[in-house]
């Protein structure tokens, strides 16, 4: 079984996240990056399935700037087999339309039975690109999955909706988006670091890809930003100890603030 | 005057209260028209001529609700088609719930139009549509546009206060036979959520969450939620012990929620968490460590044991309110 597992290279969400200055784009470049927490439910996901399935390959993808490399390099270390790198200075400032454009395409030239996702990225949080992928790709999509068993050629997830809870089957080739209720993603071991040092990262470039430079990037993104301000953090407000009135006074506070 | 299209979130045709919001949106915009798929269309059509639907699009497919997501986006571009006939189409609306996003983006990918997820405003400009996001947990504010195709733009709950405009709905039943892509992940099994009597997290106004100080014991945590009439949001750590379900999960990797009033009990406040609801109007902390990083954001905070603390606060407001 061949699995891809997309994954993406984020700021850190402990460390300064901003937009830049010139062109309302995130700054990727100034600040540490890491592989993407949600990503790693994803990447654990199919090293599971990998264990479980003999002749299983896990193929890590990612389209990203030069240092997304250290994404796939944690994903090498957790146990995937190799990794593909789409990087390309005209990608910079792609929408969510154009990086599913290219993931798509990469996912096309790499065989493919199971494509693995992360329920959304920590820093766009837009959850859009696993259903874009699927579209693309005219393959199912099951998504958002808290759990999930494979069963021959059928997959079978478990999802946590609003208002009920679902079972949801597909038959492969097929995408699955994982939640962070699947699974506990595995520290890379010793070995695993060591090993990852030999694994292949293949490196391709839009022309790779057949995708024309005009269609992806800032100038070709089909929605535009206008503004970015910073929002001031919050300040701490008033702090009590609970010396028996704790409570009252919580409760003082709120219909002082007309919230009760 | 153009059409805005809202696609209706519904359960069996129990509208939900994004709904009007998202009608309330579209009256700034256009003329709001009303997208309903599935079953329960009598129930629904009385609540959608109240808020303000001129017109409706109803696709009454008995299987829409079987198969995951695609049904909802071949309705929406029959009715973008069908409205179309009868006028411009300046945008859809469609709630930013998971499902709502995913409809969402492949409603982009096939009219070839950009995509704004998670507004928290739109509002028309310079003859256009402008939206409001809140990026990187809350600290910063985003204007954005989409430049290209009809906009498709996903809106989070709380975002409008619902209107009413009575009104009645011009409804054009449309006949949507689903493609073979759209039966391809079929829901083979579905159980509804008992029924908790309290407001949706996602879009209540008031949340009360707890966290690992509670132990696994949410009682007080729920009983404060019932006197404020709040839903009940929980922690990473606390979903993760298995004391809530996911579906509660306030967080990074859960829901991202704004209401006018927060409350963490037993939350130490690590950035996981409050990535999911520092945007809040209003914080209330209770943690037995002063030291906690919750107390930095808060507006109030009681350090002390949240066993103590919140059956005291439970009692005063009903008190109050008695």
């Amino acid at each position: 079984m061949k699995i891809v597992v997309c994954v993406k290279y984020v700021p850190d969400a402990q460390g300064d996240r901003r937009f830049s200055d010139t062109d309302h784009t995130v700054d990727r470049a100034g600040t540490d990056g890491i592989l993407s927490e949600l990503d790693e439910y994803a990447v654990e996901e199919a090293l599971k399935l990998a264990e479980a399935n003999p002749d299983t390959t896990v193929t890590v993808l990612t389209v990203g700037p030069e240092k997304a490399t250290e994404a796939l390099r944690k994903a090498l270390q957790m146990g995937a087999t190799d990794a593909v790198h789409v990087v390309d200075d005209a990608l910079h400032g792609s929408d969510a339309l154009a990086t599913s454009l290219v993931l798509a395409k990469a996912i096309e030239r790499l065989d493919h039975d199971l494509v693995l996702a992360g329920m959304a990225s920590t820093d766009g949080g837009m959850s859009v690109v696993p259903a874009m992928l699927a579209e693309r790709l005219g393959i199912p999509q099951v998504t958002f999955a808290g759990a999930l068993t494979l069963d021959g050629s059928v997959v079978r997830i478990e999802r946590d909706g609003d208002t009920s809870t679902e079972v949801v089957e597909a038959t492969l080739p097929a995408l699955v988006s994982v939640t962070d209720q699947i699974n506990d993603p595995r520290y890379p071991s010793f070995k695993g670091i060591m090993a990852a040092k030999k694994k292949s990262v293949h490196t391709w470039s839009l022309a790779d890809l057949g995708v024309e430079p005009g269609q992806v990037g800032l100038a070709a993104a089909w929605s535009a930003v206008d503004g970015v301000t910073a929002r001031p953090p919050r300040q701490a407000g008033q702090i009590v100890a609970d010396d028996g009135d704790g409570g009252r006074k919580l409760v003082d506070f709120l219909a002082g603030a007309k919230l009760v | 005057m153009s059409q805005i299209l809202v696609l209706v979130d519904h359960v069996e045709g129990s509208v939900r209260k994004t709904t009007a919001e998202l009608l309330t949106i579209a009256r700034r915009l256009g003329e709001p028209a009303a997208v309903f798929v599935g079953r329960g269309w009598d129930a629904a059509a009385p609540v959608l001529g109240e808020f303000g639907a001129a017109r409706a699009y109803v696709v009454p497919a008995e299987d829409a609700d079987d198969y995951l997501v695609v049904p909802k986006v071949e309705a929406l571009q029959a009715a973008v088609q069908a409205a179309g006939a009868a006028g411009d189409v300046a945008a859809v609306l469609i709630p930013s719930s998971t499902d709502g996003k995913e409809v969402a983006g492949r409603l982009a990918v096939r009219l070839g139009s950009g995509i704004i997820t998670d507004a928290v405003d739109v509002r028309p400009a310079d003859g256009g549509i402008e939206t409001t996001q809140a990026a990187f947990a809350g600290g910063y504010t985003v204007a954005a546009h989409v430049s290209r195709g009809i906009p498709v733009i996903t809106v989070k709950p709380n975002s409008a206060a619902p209107e009413p405009a009575p009104t009645q709905p011009d409804v054009q039943a449309l006949d949507v036979t689903f493609s073979a892509a759209a039966k391809a992940a079929r829901v083979v099994e579905r159980k509804p959520k008992a029924k908790t009597g309290r407001p949706d997290l996602s879009e209540a106004a008031v949340v009360v969450s707890g966290g690992r100080g509670t132990g696994g014991d949410f009682g007080p945590v729920e009983a404060f939620a019932d006197a404020l009439g709040a839903a009940v949001g929980a922690s990473r750590a606390a979903v993760d012990a298995g004391w809530y379900p996911h579906s509660n999960q306030v967080g990074q990797t859960g829901k991202q929620v704004s209401p006018q009033l927060y409350v963490a009990a037993g939350i130490s406040g690590a950035i996981q968490h409050r990535a999911g609801m520092q945007t809040s109007k209003m914080i209330v902390a209770v943690n037995k460590d002063p030291e906690a990083p919750i107390f930095e954001l808060a507006d109030f905070g009681v350090v002390g044991d949240l066993f103590t603390v919140l059956p005291q606060a439970t009692e005063e407001v009903v008190k109050r309110k008695g």
